[in-house]
């Protein structure tokens, strides 16, 4: 029993919407947390904006309030519960902020909650910079040298006495956001600017650069009786100057003696129990690698990203852990779930290797800043695990990409010495390519180390993968070498490339030899203890301590790491597809490889294997298992696109055929089939060079969109205008050819919306219809989207349905569909199928209680929505308005164009419910982050073609009472007709700074003529917006909304809260 | 490139031949125990306590970060034999070192598989060799027993004073660790370390008497016990370690061997009295038995992994002892203060 034996109602707060620097750690992090509450029988209510999380889901939590996380809204929800404990350490940044405002305003101790875990005390201890190192001197940890500042002034100032280079790190701003490294006065000036707006409190820490020193990193947990332990420290390859979250990481630590490890160990120790933290805490801390000197870099009094990579690479569930000491255990009180008869007191050793590398969205923003600082820049990341560090980097880096080669990039192969060391030295996320080739280029190591500063022990490890490169290439190709580079880590494409050997011959000489991989457990002790943690990776050994078991088994492929695009909704649909499985009495098995979701924890499945989810590693394991079937369609497309290679394996596919799904991305075969089916479809073609484009565009006339072929999140999607555009976008945006086409489609400009749909290959059930607020042309993942639609006529509707039902029935559809439209006057178009889970599906799940991925796994596994006895066709609304609100992360993506448009930019999303339409927008707006202020000004720049829709839309601002400040051109239109507004001159982006700092312009309305280009004045009205973190719309759809949202809280300012069962109140058999 | 050159064979009693690689050719026959500590290679190497033992390190990078004089722990490498999964670079420090000391390193081997044998039958005896195996090495095998005069191998021949100001103490090296002394180094006090075998009444005028770690079996050590049990009540006396079950055995307590003991740097203890848990460094293959302590006696601290004893004193008798080290040398430092209340200065 908790020795706390009062708390009977626990309110938990998640981390909100996905963004750079908070992602699918949070939802892992609380969804654990709930269940360690209600294993004691703590009734828990649960807030979070955030709709595509498992956390959120109606049986997780008791309560469950899909609410802004804002003050007001929690206050409210307090009132209501009236829950005794308040547990806010694992909702992140945002969860940790939110509890200390509640604090602050008294709202706390007005409704006697008690903080669980870290007290406040704490918590303002280790996040305020001042006080962290007024204490780090007292216990005499070494600090770098620093100073707070709060002014630019007093930056300089610093800056004369203690020299450049100076890291300027903003408090309490997630992942760094803000920060930098300062070389001279003019950086200095921009990043204090930047950062002193960014942190809620106008403070900065400006400190003495240790750049290349070793960053070591301690996951450390306390309890109330003083018991501290650390569960596993981890090592930056990169050392200190770029940010924890952009590094790859290595655990345990590799390079340090166990001298260092354990000064630095007990540093950490030291720190935790001075600030009396109690559950899980994070140390970084800088080594000099000649001196053994260190510093502490930073502190955070709570479970984060870190945290979750360490609880995944040690097998240690540091966020369980954490709550169960919030409710008063002590660390020797709680068992060991792994070993199931050990302790939480104790520290985990490996007997392997982990390697963290994370994964950026360059990949669809070409043009953004790709250099890593000490701002985090990466959306999510991959963990893989091995015996040797080779192979576990290797598996990390085909995780990350999902293509064949490990460390081979084309385009450094021709790169000069000199280029390549310039690239080294100036980081960014292809820095580990870079080493590569220079040791391929017989760089020595010496001088990558000088020029890196990353420790030659790693530098020697990428040589031996360069040295097996070579011998796959010159010497003749044998059992032995066979075994050698799978050992490395090598794919089997990369070493028939290598070795010029076909796919075939190296396929026998792997039968004969039997060279397959064993897997190994993870077991938190090096294999001291018997365990049974059903958690696996593989190596090439000798034992094989995988236990198969005589069960029917499903193998679910996860959806990799969370990019732009496919995030963590896709994590959801897998989470529940296991859960159906073990319903079903089935065996469930997940294949993934991203540490921060809620699948790859180890008690989610019946088995867990970390793998990259590349063909050889998936096929080995379904080789081991032999499973009843593998199921694609919950992991997005990384998931989908390995359906077609598993099937020539010989793998069954459960539920839609390969034969659909190609059907469906084939842009040929999908018009025909629309056609056939006499479904309207914007008229295009597939192109395959850029004549061919040219005469598509003008045949079906401009504007026209232009998409790549097989792409995830609609990347490098574009609507162009005219010859000049297109060529650009041909020639600089995409890769064309033969075997990646680009479609050329009529552009469209009416409604879209969107269904998901489950269907059996006769019957399908449609759960509800989203319609976008903003007109098409914007990607469906950053509009703004509203379920039920609410425009849509009868007639459309009836065709939505009609053209769902025979869609499906046409592909034999099994399982999960989404299929996109647009309707403009009567006319119903549909312009994408997707044959998978998709985004919408949790919001869709939730708002309607349908429980969509369990009705589909069913039905996988052979029961009929008939035989299921679900109501078929689409299903009528039950009163309930959910608007969901697109969340972007552009202020750590510098140079990427904040403008909303065909390819996706958002990273997360919330969702705003009510009853009311207005309500659920002022709901999704305010869980966006966008307030509702009266008295400030818009600044409004449109471009040419929307001027008089433009016009009408400013005039709803002005009935509001917003004055309006524009830019010349819209000025100009504005005055002459007849609108007062105050005029900045075009460029003088200077004028429009100091209008949003002095708290005139509260945000900008910018509609942009083409977008991405960094020297247009809009490109920066645009940058202007992110940089000072006011809202911006860059579509007049949104604004509208917006407006009309504002007019209706104007009027009524109280809102109702309620948890989502209540809004939703299903009547569907689950 | 990882370079083991020659082909290895271990041999197990059961008949069980692995194959491996090694840096050297010899043949070896030892107890085979396994250390779960992911750093503090040479620390291991260099720790008496390690005396005819064949070490598998658990975690399979080992080497990383090279040698240095200041992580010895005894002059000499003391283990047999040392079993890691990947070889070692031929240009690595610690390679040479190895080889520099005749150390036997056995390599290429899966070592979990190896460790979840010696969790599995114990600690058992096993012969390596680079050799073809035949009917002599089975034979070897069959008769071989763990030697019972390891202290006397690794403990020193001739005693040595470390001048301090503060209290005088006695060390019976029975195969000290640098750390031990390096703890009381730093405490200031007046330091003489004296061979296993001298007479109490050597000792009987020191402030205090510390019995330290070591090999082998604790009821190999007559002498010692005698020693100690001549000593007990008269002045204080402490032990770490082996010179735990030492005290123990003096005071009446019996002994017994651990199916495959404790070895690394995570072991969880508990204080009995503040409920506190600390991490420590072990390397110990017997312990003490609970019920069999003298009465007065009170046991201080339990692992938690097996709750077995980890330390005790008996006021009476005047003893405190630990099983685990205080001092690390490889591990944590979370029980270095144990030095301070012991030695309250």
């Amino acid at each position: 029993m908790p020795i706390n034996t009062n708390l009977k109602k626990v309110m938990v707060i998640g981390s909100g919407p996905i963004v750079i620097g908070q992602a699918a750690e949070f939802d892992y992090a609380g969804v654990q947390a709930v269940r360690a509450l209600r294993e004691e029988n703590i009734e828990v209510v649960l807030v979070n904006s955030n709709p595509a999380t498992i956390m959120t889901d109606t049986d997780v939590a008791d309560k469950v309030y899909i609410e802004p996380l804002v003050s007001d809204f929690i206050e409210k929800i307090i009132a209501k519960e009236r829950p005794q404990g308040l547990l806010a350490t694992l909702g992140g940044q945002t969860g940790l902020n939110l509890a200390i405002e509640l604090h602050d305003k008294g709202i706390l101790e007005k409704y006697n909650v008690k903080l669980l875990g870290t007290s406040i005390d704490t918590i303002k201890k280790a996040e305020d910079r001042e006080s962290f190192k007024k204490l780090m001197l007292e216990i005499g940890e070494p600090i770098p040298s620093s100073t707070i500042v709060s002014s630019i002034k007093e930056g300089i100032m610093f800056a004369n006495e203690a020299n450049y280079p100076l890291v300027v790190r903003p408090a309490f701003t997630l992942g760094g956001t803000g920060g930098g490294f300062a070389h001279n006065e003019e950086e200095l000036k921009e990043i204090l600017y930047q950062g002193l707006n960014l942190s809620p409190i106008h403070q900065v820490l400006l400190e003495k650069s240790v750049a290349g020193w070793k960053e070591i990193e301690y996951e450390v947990i306390r309890d109330a009786n003083d018991t501290c332990i650390t569960v596993c420290n981890m090592e930056n390859f990169d050392p200190v100057g770029i940010h924890t979250g952009d590094s790859i990481v290595v655990a345990p630590s590799q390079t340090i003696s166990d001298k260092e490890y354990h000064m630095l160990r007990s540093a950490s120790l030291r720190i935790i129990r001075a600030l009396k933290i109690e559950g899980g805490c994070n140390v970084q801390l800088a080594l000099n690698p000649k001196t053994s000197e260190y510093v502490v870099i930073e502190v955070n009094p709570r479970v984060s990203r870190s945290s979750a990579l360490a609880s995944k690479a040690a097998g240690y569930p540091i966020a369980k852990v954490t709550t169960k000491i919030a409710i008063g255990f002590n660390l020797h009180e709680i068992k060991n779930q792994v070993t199931g008869k050990t302790v939480a007191a104790f520290e985990p050793v490996l007997d392997y290797v982990v390697v963290k590398i994370p994964k950026w969205a360059f990949d669809k923003f070409p043009y953004a800043d790709r250099n890593l600082t000490t701002q985090m820049k990466a959306t999510g990341e991959v963990m893989a695990i091995d015996r040797t560090f080779e192979s576990a980097l290797l598996k990390a880096l085909i995780c990350l990409e999902g293509q064949k080669q490990g460390l081979r990039k084309k385009s450094f192969d021709k790169m000069s010495a000199d280029e390549l060391i310039y690239k080294m030295k100036h980081p960014d996320d292809k820095r580990i390519y870079a080493i590569a080739s220079a040791i391929r280029k017989k760089i020595s190591i010496d001088k990558i180390h000088e020029v890196t500063k990353i420790d030659k022990w790693f530098l020697g490890k990428i040589k031996n993968i360069i040295d097996t490169e070579k011998r796959l290439v010159v010497e003749k190709f044998s059992s032995e070498l066979l075994y050698d580079a799978e050992a490395m880590g090598f794919t089997d494409d990369e070493i028939c490339m290598l070795s010029n050997q076909s796919a075939e011959i190296v396929d026998t000489v792997r039968r004969a030899h039997n060279m397959y991989p064993v897997y190994k457990m993870v077991d938190t002790c090096a294999g001291e203890f018997e365990s049974s943690t059903p958690y696996y990776y593989s190596t090439y050994e000798k034992e094989d301590e995988n236990i198969i078991s005589k069960k029917e088994k499903v193998i679910v492929i996860g959806s990799g790491p969370v990019r732009i695009g496919q995030g963590i909704e896709f994590d959801y649909s897998c989470v529940h597809a296991i859960k159906a499985i073990k319903e079903n009495g089935l065996e469930s098995i997940i294949i993934n490889n991203n540490p921060e979701t809620v699948s790859t924890d180890f008690d989610i499945s019946d088995k867990l294997y970390f793998e990259p989810l590349y063909l050889e590693d998936v096929y080995n394991v379904v080789r081991k298992e032999m499973p009843k079937g593998v199921i694609v369609q919950f992991g997005g497309q990384t998931a989908l696109n390995l359906a077609p290679k598993l099937l020539k394996k010989g793998v069954q596919i459960l539920g839609t055929s390969v034969e659909s799904i190609n059907v469906a991305e084939d842009r040929k075969r999908f018009e025909m089939l629309l056609s056939e089916l006499q479904i309207k479809q914007p008229k295009g073609v597939a192109v395959t060079n850029l004549k061919e484009a040219l005469e598509a565009a003008n045949n079906i006339g401009y504007p026209v969109l232009l998409r790549p072929s097989y792409v995830t999140g609609g990347r490098a999607m574009k609507v162009v205008y005219n010859d000049k555009e297109l060529s650009a976008y041909i020639e600089e945006a995409v890769s064309i050819s033969p075997e990646y086409p680009v479609s050329v489609d009529e552009y469209i400009e009416g409604r879209e919306f969107e269904i998901d749909a489950v269907c059996d290959g006769s019957d399908i059930l449609i759960p509800g219809i989203m319609e976008h607020i903003e007109r098409t042309g914007i990607h469906s993942g950053d509009s703004f989207c509203v379920y039920p639609s609410l425009s849509l006529s009868k007639d459309t509707i009836n065709k939505v349905i009609e053209y769902s039902k025979k869609i499906s029935k046409a592909l034999q559809v099994k399982g999960l569909m989404n299929i996109q439209f647009i309707s403009k006057k009567d006319d119903v178009y549909v312009i994408e199928v997707n044959p998978r889970a998709s985004r919408t599906v949790p919001i869709l799940s939730k708002v309607t209680g349908i429980p969509m991925i369990k009705i589909a796994l069913n039905l996988l596994l052979g029961e009929s929505l008939k035989e299921q006895g679900i109501k078929l066709g689409l299903h009528e609304n039950k009163n309930i308005v959910a608007v969901k609100a697109p969340v972007f992360s552009f202020q750590k993506l510098k140079g990427v164009d904040a403008a909303i448009c065909a390819e996706m930019k958002s990273t997360g999303e919330v969702l705003g419910i009510d009853t009311i339409y207005e309500k659920a927008l002022i709901k999704a707006f305010m869980a966006a982050n966008v307030p509702f202020n009266e008295n400030k000004s818009v600044y409004v720049s449109i471009k040419d073609m929307d001027k008089n829709e433009g016009l009408e839309c400013i005039n709803k601002f002005i009935k509001a009472g917003f004055k309006i400040v524009a830019s010349e051109k819209t000025g100009e239109h504005l005055t002459s007709n007849g609108i007062k507004c105050r005029i900045i001159p075009k460029y003088d982006n200077e004028a429009l700074c100091k209008s949003i700092i002095e708290g005139d312009v509260g945000f900008i309305i910018n509609t942009p003529n083409k977008g991405g280009n960094k020297e247009t004045a809009g490109f920066k009205i645009r940058t202007a917006a992110v940089r000072y973190n006011i809202p911006l719309f860059t579509c007049l759809d949104t604004a509208n909304a917006y407006i009309k949202a504002f007019n209706y809280y104007k009027k009524n300012k109280e809102l109702d809260i309620k948890t989502v069962n209540e809004y939703s109140n299903s009547t569907l058999k689950s | 490139m990882s370079e083991n050159k020659y082909n290895a064979s271990i041999l197990f009693k059961d008949g069980t031949v692995i194959s491996a690689k090694s840096n050297i050719k010899k043949t070896i026959i030892g107890e085979l125990v396994f250390n779960t500590s992911m750093t503090g290679y040479q620390e291991i190497l260099t720790d008496p306590s390690y005396y005819g033992q064949i070490v598998i390190m658990t975690y399979p990078l080992i080497g990383n970060y090279g040698i240095c004089d200041d992580f010895i722990e005894s002059n000499n490498v003391r283990v047999l034999g040392y079993i890691i999964k990947e070889a070692l670079s031929d240009k690595s420090e610690l390679s040479n070192y190895l080889i520099k000391n005749n150390v036997f390193c056995i390599s290429d081997i899966d070592t979990r598989m190896l460790t979840k044998k010696v969790r599995i039958c114990g600690s058992i005896n096993c012969l390596i060799t680079t050799d073809e195996i035949n009917s002599k090495h089975r034979e070897m095998l069959d008769y071989y027993t763990f030697p019972k005069d390891t202290v006397s191998k690794v403990s020193r021949k001739i005693k040595e004073h470390i001048k301090g100001n503060g209290k005088k103490i006695a060390v019976i090296d029975l195969g000290v660790k640098k750390s031990i002394i390096k703890q009381l180094i730093n405490l200031g006090l007046d330091i003489t370390i004296f061979p296993y075998n001298i007479k109490a009444s050597v000792v009987k005028e020191f402030d205090y008497v510390l019995f330290s770690n070591g090999p082998g079996d604790p009821m190999d050590n007559g002498e010692v016990i005698k020693c100690a049990r001549e000593l007990m009540g008269k002045i204080p006396l402490f032990g770490i370690c082996l010179g735990h079950q030492i005290l123990a055995l003096a005071g009446g307590a019996a002994t017994y061997k651990l199916k495959f003991g404790h070895r690394g740097g995570n072991h969880p203890v508990i204080n009995t009295v503040t409920n506190k848990v600390i991490v420590t460094s072990q390397n110990h293959g017997y312990a003490v038995h609970a019920d069999t302590f003298a009465p007065y006696s009170k046991i201080t601290y339990i692992n938690l992994n097996d709750n077995t004893v980890e330390g005790f004193e008996n006021k009476k008798l005047m003893l405190k002892a630990v099983q685990f080290h205080p001092e690390a040398g490889p591990g944590p430092n979370d029980a270095n203060s144990i030095f301070k209340d012991w030695f309250k200065i």
